[in-house]
């Protein structure tokens, strides 16, 4: 498993955490009332387990499997998915923090970014694994040698 | 496959069935005169927790790199108290929470409660269990 997803995997089970401690405590908060503030968690839950997990752990796990590149970089240029693991967990932090409240619109913009970058990092790997002899056809004379 | 893989994968696909079953009645539900509340969240629910969160937990059971030669896949037993607790937490969720919302009952504000702690206890089970497989070699 590459670093970068081990990094992006280890946010994502931090994010899951996270998102079903949140959910656990508006579950309590339902069936006991703990405090009718504890509502405003709602929106961090969805965001926590939406983007933090889920699709950091689904471009986390796609950037280690899918099929690489015969040439280096393999898995493409490193810096794109890490700008995009970067933005995404930016935008989550400024969710989270209430102190950020008011940079709503930069995080939803980071996210947007995020999921441009993400696409851009997967989307020639989403292509057919070559077989021995499309591989051999594909490399270039010093690779055979 | 292990076993408590197979077991993950088919209770997803059964969460899978009666969430999508679930969102059936709701939309049906007006054209039958009910009006159940507290469908919506259960859905919601039954979706991402029982089919989507299960299904990961399976897989990367299965197919995270490998805990030791001993102990390829971690603690099983763990494994296997994370799948009981999330099965049994968000089943009594989805039978709790409606009812509840239908009439205040001590009784099933417990179960909630319970039903909260046990799928907590489950994603804290799977992430002890990921953490030190998630790793370059």
């Amino acid at each position: 498993m590459p670093r970068f997803s081990v990094v992006a995997i280890r946010l994502a089970l931090l994010y899951f955490l996270l998102g079903i401690s949140v959910g656990a405590l508006l579950l309590v908060n339902k069936a006991v009332l703990l405090h009718p503030v504890l509502w405003a968690l709602l929106p961090l839950h969805i965001e926590f387990l939406l983007i933090g997990w889920i699709v950091q752990l689904v471009f986390a796990v796609a950037y280690w499997i899918f099929p690489r590149y015969l040439n280096e970089p393999k898995r493409g240029r490193p810096a794109l998915a890490w700008a995009a693991l970067i933005c995404l967990n930016a935008s989550l932090l400024m969710l989270a923090i209430p102190a950020l409240a008011g940079w709503g619109l930069l995080a939803r913009g980071l996210q947007a970014v995020a999921a441009l970058l993400l696409a851009a990092s997967l989307w020639g790997r989403a292509r057919p694994t070559l077989t021995g002899v499309a591989r051999a056809a594909q490399q270039t004379p010093s690779q055979k040698e | 496959m292990p076993l408590v893989t197979r077991a993950f994968i088919k209770a997803s696909l059964l969460y899978l069935v009666l969430a999508l079953g679930l969102g059936v009645f709701q939309a049906a539900q007006s054209w039958l005169g009910l009006g159940l509340a507290g469908l919506s969240a259960v859905y919601f629910h039954l979706f991402l927790v029982g089919w989507v969160t299960q299904m990961i937990m399976g897989v990367g059971h299965w197919f995270f790199p490998k805990y030791s030669q001993q102990l390829p896949r971690g603690n099983e037993a763990l494994a296997w108290a994370c799948f009981w607790l999330l099965n049994i937490g968000l089943a009594l969720r989805a039978i709790v929470e409606p009812a509840l919302s239908a009439q205040a009952a001590p009784l099933l504000s417990g179960l909630l409660v319970a039903s909260a702690v046990m799928q907590w206890l489950a994603g804290l089970l799977f992430v002890y269990n990921a953490w030190p497989r998630i790793k370059e070699r």
